[in-house]
Parts: structure tokens; sequence; C-alpha cells
């Protein structure tokens, strides 16, 4: 019986994705100007969206699916490598670590996200993320002859690999009790046969908890997050912030609602502990931090909290808020991020939040580009992050979930302390020292897009909400 | 039956006489110029006798992470050889393409002078 | 035959002693060859899972946690090696150039 050959248009993006992955790793060996590489991504990435938006279907034996879900990921995806690319050779030159490897690696951890987002199966769903991950690892200890990005890399290769063994045995638990790996089977099979409050589902879910908790630095599982974060080469950063906990998001939603989706009351047991925890530990210990990437990295923990909510609210109006919460975090996450970039010049760090006091006199745009990024983190009207906030509480709220909505307000408050402080040190502190800023047009280009994004999705949200609620619905 | 082992015999017979050929024309062919490290009996640098806990070269462990990496990828050619006959052209192409991607990873490392021991 | 039980409660056991060595080693070779022990525990039970419910698919993702396997010793091992270069330790309290 010879195997017919599977429909390749679902996976079009990720196939073209691969090629252009290898060809940019076979160029990098000839093409001494390396920013060629970077651009080269950039068209594939056109080339990749175009894919996407026609590529809806299911392919490989019902092991990988583009649905409205995976594809809205997607765009996440390829708005993070853009911005990503965009505000990468500068700061490779000036850190000297300027190698082609680095757009390839990007590459392929965006492929790893790809699938991930795409997982039907739980195989799939597994060398998504190790190619994520394991091209993360990389791009982490990238400046090679710097004992932090070095430590960064080891401490995160380290949990990143205990948490996909806790994985592995999550996955050898229930494919055990059930038979098969495939999401929507073990759905049918956990209904079929009433495994509600089963032990042995109970102990397999707390496992996948705990392996996608790693992912999306939630605690307690966050340990890696700060060390990583600080260490990582900053656009790095910015990518490692966005990419791999979007992707994390997906494969839990995907998980948790579509295979576990019967026995929500017993996992939402597991997951509101978690994301209670996150958005405490995560904004409190951010008030005390000094470096700015590590402030940043406790303020991406407590978002990945707040965004717990939409999938423990469960219901599509839930699931729609985190994808548009997604979305927005991305623009005005790598938005902040780009503005320390700048700060980074030759022989000056410029990672200390002191390193802010009066930049409003020395650089009012750079200070008020950061400004609306400081105000769209913590959720002050009108930038969009407070509409990300909003409606990723009230669902939570329609769902029947107030007190912890009550619980995250109050944390989300805190956190202007932290984020305001920056504000007020700008414009409020006279310039220790002239900072020098190095620009250059990719930031110059992700900087307007992020901003005018932030604000534009402040003002009229309705447009990503409703991309959000329409994807779900095919879910 | 006997005769189903006949493809055995022949297998040996010519596994045999090549191995065989093999040394006994590479006797008559191949250039003899020893020295001091060739006649070591590990040609790999290592010194045999000496300290346990000996330090050895950091060069070991690039050829072992390059060893490691293509040769686990042999074990997907196993189930594939079994499937083969079943599964036909589209399992032929699919395995050229992963070889192919494996060739790719072998000039990279080769170009980055992974295999040059100085 | 050997009944699944006991292939399960092997399996649980070696997960158990590398999860446990990886919580308590500081050696950073030490605790990848922890985190080595708990894929391998998993592969036990993945292929007695499959042999019992005559399912190929425990094996095919056995095949794929062993290659990934290699590839994560791959880059851990090349991280360390400069990690080295920069810092004569593979101890992970040496390692504290951050904190907060």
């Amino acid at each position: 019986m010879p195997i017919a050959m599977p429909n390749l248009i679902p996976v079009m993006p990720e196939l073209v994705m691969t090629g252009v992955a290898i060809i940019l790793l076979m160029a990098e060996l000839v093409i001494k100007r390396k920013e060629t590489l970077g651009f080269l991504s950039l068209i594939s990435v056109g080339l990749i969206s175009y894919l996407l938006l026609g590529s809806a279907g299911t392919t490989f034996g019902g092991m990988f699916v583009s649905d409205g879900y995976s594809t809205f990921f997607k765009l996440i995806f390829m708005a993070n490598l853009v911005l990503t690319v965009l505000i990468s050779p500068k700061y490779l030159q000036t850190m000297r670590i300027n190698f082609g490897e680095y757009y390839a690696l990007t590459l392929f951890a965006t492929l790893g996200m790809m699938l991930m987002a795409s997982a039907a199966d739980i195989i799939v769903l597994y060398l998504g993320l190790e190619l994520m991950a394991l091209s993360t690892y990389v791009l982490a200890g990238f400046i090679r002859y710097d004992m932090k990005s070095n430590e960064a890399a080891i401490k995160y290769l380290l949990l990143g690999a205990f948490a996909s063994a806790i994985l592995l045995y999550g996955t050898s638990l229930i494919y055990g009790l059930t038979g098969t790996t495939n999401l929507r089977d073990i759905a049918v099979y956990i209904t079929h046969n009433g495994l509600a409050k089963n032990p042995l589902l109970m102990v397999s879910m707390i496992f996948f908890a705990v392996a996608f908790s790693f992912k999306i630095a939630a605690v307690p599982f966050h340990m890696w997050a700060p060390d990583a974060y600080e260490g990582a080469p900053t656009p790095i950063t910015a990518f490692m912030s966005v990419g791999p906990k979007a992707a994390g998001f997906a494969v839990l939603g995907r998980v948790f609602l579509v295979a576990f989706g019967s026995v929500k009351t017993d996992w939402s047991v597991i997951l509101i502990p978690i994301a209670v925890l996150t958005m405490a530990i995560g904004n409190i210990l951010a008030l005390s931090q000094t470096n700015i990437k590590r402030m940043l990295a406790y303020s991406s923990i407590a978002h990945a909290g707040y965004m717990l909510l939409g999938i423990i609210a469960g219901t599509p109006a839930g699931i729609s808020s985190v994808l548009n919460y997604m979305f927005i975090y991305a623009f005005m996450n790598i938005g902040a991020f780009a503005i320390v970039i700048m700060l980074r010049t030759e022989g000056f760090a410029g990672e200390d939040i002191s390193d802010y006091e009066g930049l409003g006199k020395t650089h009012p745009t750079a200070a008020a580009l950061m400004l609306v990024f400081m105000f769209s983190l913590t959720g002050i009207p009108p930038m969009a992050g407070f509409m990300g906030k909003f409606y990723l509480f009230m669902s939570a709220i329609n769902a029947g979930y107030t007190w912890i909505v009550i619980v995250a307000v109050l944390f989300s408050a805190i956190s202007a302390y932290f984020y305001l402080r920056i504000v007020m040190l700008m414009y409020m502190k006279e310039p220790k020292e002239v900072i020098q800023l190095n620009t250059s047009p990719g930031i110059g280009l992700a900087l307007a897009v992020t901003v005018s994004a932030v604000i534009l999705i402040g003002i009229l949200p309705a447009k990503v909400l409703a991309l959000a609620q329409q994807a779900v619905t095919s879910f | 039956m006997p005769s189903e082992y006949l493809g055995v015999l022949i297998f040996l017979m010519v596994a045999t006489a090549f191995s065989i050929g093999a040394l006994v024309l590479g006797e008559f062919f191949r250039l003899r110029r020893p020295y001091a490290e060739k006649l070591m009996p590990y040609e790999s640098g290592n010194i045999p006798v000496g300290e346990p806990h000996m330090r050895f070269s950091v060069k070991f462990y690039i050829i072992a992470m390059l060893f490691v990496v293509f040769d686990v990828e042999a074990v997907f050619l196993y189930p594939w050889a079994v499937v083969f006959d079943k599964i036909g052209l589209y399992a032929f192409v699919e395995m050229v393409i992963f070889i192919v991607i494996l060739f790719v990873g072998y000039i990279y490392a080769w170009r980055k002078e992974a295999f040059v021991w100085d | 035959m050997v009944p699944l039980h006991w292939y399960l409660t092997l399996s649980a056991a070696v997960f158990m002693i590398g999860m446990f060595g990886f919580l308590t080693r500081r050696n950073i070779i030490i605790m990848f060859m922890s985190v080595e022990l708990m894929l391998n525990a998993v592969n036990i039970s993945l292929v007695s899972f499959s042999h019992y419910l005559q399912d190929m698919r425990g094996h095919i993702l056995v095949f794929f946690v062993i290659t990934v396997a290699a590839a994560e010793a791959a880059i851990g091992l090349a991280i360390i090696i400069s990690l080295f270069r920069n810092k004569q330790t593979a101890h992970v309290d040496e390692m504290n150039e951050m904190k907060g």
C-alpha cells in the first residue's frame, strides 16, 4: 500500500521558513556583510506571512493543524522576528558579535514556535518546543567572550532541559492512559471514559503545567528568567521575552483547552495558584531591581501571570483576550527593549536604571517613546496595554473569577511604581552625564512601528480584538 | 531449506573477499612514512600510559559532539529501511531531503574548520 | 513476561533519581547527566506503554527524544566549553555574575 503524499499547503509557511533558514546558514559562509542576511530574512517573512493567510487545513494525519488560532500566533511570531531583526545589526556591531548564524538561529527559533502553535499532536509539540529552545539557548550565549552571556545560556539550558524532561514524563503518562498522543483523541478518550478526578490524569496535568510554566516563566518556575534575560544580548532578550512566551501560551491553550477541556475544574486548581503567585512575585521583585533588563524580566513574568487569567477563564472571550494581549505585549515590550539597546554604546552598558536620569532633557524623543512603552506596560489609558488588560480582566470576571481579578488589579497598581519610576527619573532628575544614543535606521523603524502600534491599538482596540475573536472560533 | 541461505553464503563470501582484498591491495599501494605519533598504539594523539586523571584537550569534545549529532541521525534510517518498500518514492524523496539537511550541517562544520586539528 | 507495572516502577525510579540528582548536585556536567537520566526514564516508560498498547507512537516519540537529547548534549557541551574558557569552573554556585 503506497502512502499518499500529504497535503503540503498547511505547512507551506514552515517549509519555506526551513528552506530560508538553511539557505541563510549556507550564505553565511560566503557573504561578508552580515546585514544582508538580516535583509534576506525580512524578505522571507513577507513571503511567509503571505503564505500563512492561505494555509488553513489539517495535514500529516491530523498531527499538524493550521487554523485561525495558530495563524494569529504565527503573525505575532512574524512581528517578533521582524522587530528583532530590525533592532539587532547595530547592537551586534557594537558588541563585535556580528555573525551570520544569528539570523539563521532566529529563523530556526521562530520555526520552532510556528510548529508549536500548529501542533495538534504532542510529538509535534515536543519537536517544535525543542527546536525553539535549542536555538534560543545558543542565542542567549551568543556573546561568547562575556561571562554573563555564557551564564545566561547555561542556566537557561539546564532548566529548559529539566522542563522538557518533565513535559515528556507527563506525555508518557497521558499516552499510557489514553493510548494516543493526538490532542483531540485525548479529549475524546477523557470524555468517553469519564476520567475526571482520575489521579493519573491529574499527575500528568501537573507535569504539563510545570513544564509550560517553565516556558512562559511563571512562578515558581521563573528562576531562570531574570538571569537569562540579563545576560543574553539585548535584542535576544526582547526576542525571548515575546516569542517563547507566546509559543508557550499557544501550547498551554491548546493542550489545556482542547485535550483537557472537559476536566477544566481539575486543572484550574493547578493554574490559579500559579497565576496569583506569578503576578505577586513578578511585580514585587521588580520593585527592587537596579538593572533595567532584570526589571523588564520580572515585568515579563508578571505579564505572564495576567495572561494566565484568560486561560483560567477558559471561555472563547478569555482565549481571545490572551491572543489580543500577547499581540499588544509583543509591540510594547520590544519597543521598551529597543530603547534599552539604544543606550548601549561601546564601553558603556547603559543597563542601569540610574542611566535614565535626565534622559528627558538630553534625548527628548527617546524619553517620550520610553514613556509611551512604560505607560502601556503599566496599563494606563489610552495606551494599548490598558485595553489588553481590560479585556483580559473582563473575560475573567465574566467567567466568575472576580477575586483573582481583584488580586491582579492590586498587583497591577504595584507595578505602576517601578514602571513610572523610570518615567520619573527621565523627567524629574538632572542628567548625570551626557549619554550618547546608538541609533540606526533599523531601530528607528522598529520604534516607529511599535509606538504607532501601541498608540493605535490603544485608541482603536476593536480591530485586533475582532481578529483575535475570529481566530478562536475555529478552536 | 538450506538453499534459502544461499544469499547469506554469497554475502559472507563477498564480505570476506572484500575485506581481505582491501587489506592486501593496501599493502601494495600505500605509502610508508612513519613518524613518532603515527607509531603510537592509538593514533588519536592521546598518550596511552600515564596518570588516569590527566586532562585532555578540549578539541576532543568538538569531535565527540560532531560524532554524536551525526551518529544519532542514523536511528531514523532503520525504521525507514524497514518500511521502505511499502511507502515507495515518497519515502525515498523524504529521506533524501533529510540527508541533504544533514549534509548542509556537515558543510557548515567543515567550512567553520571544525575538523582542523591545529 | 514481565508485567507492565514493573517497567513503570523502574521508569519512575530512574526519573526520580535523575530529578534528585539535578536538584542536589551543583556540577554542571553531573546536572546534565541527571537530565539525560530523566529522559531515558521517559524512554523506558514510553517504550513499555507502546509495547503494551501495541501502538507505534511511543516508539516514534522515543526516536525523537534520543535525537533531541543528542542535540541538547552537543549544545550544552559547547556552552560549557565557552564558559570554561572564560572562568575555570563547572560549578553552578560559582556562577554568580548576576544577582537580584
